[in-house]
């Protein structure tokens, strides 16, 4: 296996997490980080190390994504756990988190086994089940966080399911806290949010669609953080996309609540503008919403109040998007973009390109507890190198995903991902 | 009548509701006469005449095994008339009140009536509508008085006292009248008492019940000299309150493994009926190391030491 080291010089260095941004290069051996910094150049490394110039192209950690639907197993005719991979390691993606919500779904230590034991042997990038918060992801009986923390999950959510039942969602958050599991729960309030099929607006009432409020997801959020301080636990809220539950989360935190939260990448660069007439590609759960929202989320962002970005990565085929808008499924995928279209909000000058890589490697990191994410000698060489301002417009066909409903087809971005790297191997060049 | 150990300080109260209010003086002399009363139930002649003439009401508004038969046989023993009163078939199912059924009872003129209810206090409530003693067989997650004092008297009589000792109740505490008067009665005589629990079993504040709290059971069974299991009803297994049998087994069960952390003398209990294989591995309710039987024998012990103590508060003695 004695793979020989590799070099990358000529690189403009970022670590989110130290704050490193400056030109050098990094050695890799055996898997992990051997040197960094300015002193690895093409002149400094041995006779044995491959050297690639990275020509002045960012290298910054590989990308980590807290929230990732793969269709393995049971619908594995929209995606599997290998074609997700090869969208992640095209997108710069080394580690994602599989949803729960597959069929059987992953609430049983052996459909957790078989997930990894499919994702060592099929997949390019790092999968890391999130197991499911109640069993069924009914919402009814608490899953077996212990069995299944020792059998591999890294945290615990029903996926696009909210508990409503406030007794179950006290017990879970109560036992989670006893096996210090992570859970990431989705907040919405089912009866809030009915049959709504897009946020709750000037634009839902205009194309006749039955909205969900902002309320069905702040008081869901409410709920939960009043339990959080009840239990004393650790809490991740999976997706917020409001500017009240901002104000929910700030204020948690504010007390001392040990609360983090994320948003997808779709809700930070789209609005509920953006659906246009029936685009079903935009139709997403939770909804895309005002304009107002995403300009709060994007300053959330930038002031560190919003943690993670989450590429929220749902494939779903022709046939569930292909259908009048409120009988179309939710989910767009995302892994390929993620990174081009965050690129977004830093060439508009709304996010310092360090916060955004922070909010998709150490930030995911340290709430998982892994040791990927950072720049530092001896972590896992996942390590991606980009160059931030080179154009190129989204084909849904050159897609690596086998679902296509991406909501940037045909976009302009720009961000291309020219190298990733898993321990140290290129899975993507 | 015999009167019996004329020498030995008299218990001071009319009924036993509970272990709480209770001073360490009433629970060591249950004890010693327990202790006295033991080697009756080893004879052939296993009866005494205490209670001649007298008339005790088994009044169970739960099923129950083990307490109603330890109970029944220890006022035999004692040579009273004991009548079990089974609420399937009583006018309880036709919807009497608690309190007229007290009211009807009391006005037959029994002497003692030894109730279990599944409410919380519901003993309490009927002791105050009889003339007679009233023994609390158990109400709901408050108390088991008799359960705790035969408890400790198996305790004392394996390890030659209680002071000191370290005992870890582990299980579903929430709901567990076993645990409540434990936790008071051990503590009373001097033990360091410890629950482990996830936090789902535990009641809120239990900290402040000065006991040692533990989520961790290895943790909580690092030098215990006593390990007192409880018992997980089934229905409390499946998600509500923990997720799963397999999972409770795995990580609150008692195997010898977890058990080789408590000290090589530690000794297990149970108050029964015990769940092989979920709180209890039955190597362990059955190895050397458990006192389950001796427990059951010290209930008939301790009961009649009750029953006894009580009969002197009894009218005409």
């Amino acid at each position: 296996m004695n793979a020989p080291p590799l070099a990358l010089v000529n690189a403009r260095l970022i670590d989110p997490g130290t704050g490193v941004d400056s030109r050098g290069g990094v050695l890799i051996e055996d898997g992990v980080i051997h040197a960094i910094g300015a002193n690895v150049t093409a002149a400094n490394a041995g006779a044995r190390t491959k050297i690639i110039d990275c020509g002045g192209d960012v290298v910054c950690p590989g990308l980590i994504d807290m929230r990732v639907f793969v269709g393995e197993p049971g619908a594995e005719y929209r995606e599997t756990l290998a074609t997700a991979s090869a969208a992640a390691a095209a997108g710069g993606v080394t580690t994602i988190v599989a949803m729960p919500g597959t069929t059987p779904p992953l609430d049983d230590p052996a459909v957790l086994d078989f997930l990894m034991r499919r994702a060592r042997d099929t997949a390019k990038v790092r999968v890391l089940p999130a197991a499911a918060l109640t069993k069924g992801l009914n919402g009814r009986e608490i899953a077996e966080y212990g069995l299944l923390k020792e059998a591999g999950a890294v945290a615990f959510t029903d996926g696009t399911h909210c508990v409503q039942d406030s007794q179950v969602m006290r017990r879970a958050m109560t036992y989670a806290r006893d096996f210090d599991a992570l859970i990431m729960p989705f907040a919405e309030d089912a009866n809030l949010a009915g049959s709504g099929v897009m946020n709750e607006g000037m634009f839902a009432s205009r194309l006749g669609l039955a909205g969900i409020p902002r309320e069905a997801e702040a008081i869901a959020l409410d709920r939960d953080m009043r339990l959080v301080r009840m239990v004393q636990g650790r809490y991740h809220a999976a997706l917020v996309t409001t500017a009240m539950s901002l104000e929910i989360i700030a204020r948690a935190r504010a007390s001392g609540l040990a609360v983090t939260c994320g948003t997808s990448i779709n809700h930070l660069t789209l609005n509920d503008n953006d659906i246009g007439q029936y685009r079903t590609f935009f139709k997403l759960a939770p909804p895309l919403r005002s304009e107002d929202d995403r300009r709060a989320l994007v300053e959330a962002l930038a002031s560190g109040l919003l943690d993670v970005i989450v590429s929220d990565h749902n494939p779903q085929d022709v046939d569930n998007k292909r259908l009048p808008f409120g009988e179309a499924e939710n989910g767009a995928i995302g892994l390929e973009t993620l990174l081009a279209a965050g690129l977004r909000l830093v060439h508009s000058g709304d996010v310092a390109l360090r916060r955004l890589l922070a909010a998709m490697t150490i930030r995911p990191a340290q709430i998982l507890g892994l040791a990927q994410g950072r720049l530092e000698k001896g972590a896992p060489a996942d390590i991606i190198r980009f160059d931030p301002d080179e154009p190129f417009v989204v084909d849904p066909v050159r897609l690596h995903s086998r679902s296509k409903n991406t909501p940037f087809e045909n976009a302009l971005l720009q961000g291309v991902v020219k190298l990733t790297l898993v321990a140290g191997s290129a899975v993507h060049a | 009548m015999t009167d019996p150990a004329p020498g030995k300080p008299l218990f001071s109260q009319k009924h036993l509701l509970g272990i709480e209010g209770m001073s360490r003086a009433d629970i060591e002399a249950l004890l010693d006469l327990a202790e006295d009363a033991a080697p009756l139930s080893r004879q052939v002649n296993k009866k005494k005449d205490t209670l001649r003439g007298r008339t005790q009401i088994n009044l169970f508004f739960e099923a129950s095994t083990r307490t109603q038969a330890s109970f029944e046989l220890a006022g035999k023993r004692l040579g009273a008339d004991v009548m079990n009163m089974s609420v399937a078939t009583s006018s309880v199912k036709k919807g009497e009140t608690l309190i007229d059924t007290a009211v009807t009872l009391n006005a037959m003129r029994p002497d003692i009536i030894i109730v279990r209810h599944h409410q919380s206090g519901a003993v309490d409530l009927l002791a105050r509508k009889v003339d007679c003693s009233v023994v609390n067989a158990g109400d709901g997650s408050h108390e088991h008085p008799t359960q705790a004092l035969l408890d400790a008297l198996t305790i004392r009589r394996r390890k030659g006292r209680i002071e000191g000792l370290t005992v870890a109740i582990c299980g579903d505490v929430l709901h567990s009248r076993v645990a409540r008067s434990n936790m008071i009665l051990l503590s009373a005589l001097g033990a360091q008492v410890r629950v482990i629990a996830p936090s789902t079993l535990l009641p809120s504040g239990i900290e402040h019940l000065g006991v040692e709290v533990f989520r961790d059971m290895r943790k909580g069974l690092e030098g215990a000299d006593i390990v007192m299991m409880l018992r997980l009803q089934l229905e409390r297994m499946n998600g509500a309150f923990v997720p799963s049998l397999r999972e409770y087994s795995r990580f609150f069960g008692l195997d010898q493994e977890k058990l080789a952390l408590a000290r090589p003398d530690a000794l297990v209990m149970h108050p029964g009926p015990i769940n092989r294989g979920v709180e209890i591995d039955s190597s362990v309710a059955d190895g050397p190391q458990s006192l389950i039987n001796e427990q059951v024998e010290m209930g008939v012990a301790v009961r009649i030491a009750v029953l006894e103590a009580l009969a002197r508060h009894l009218p005409n003695n």
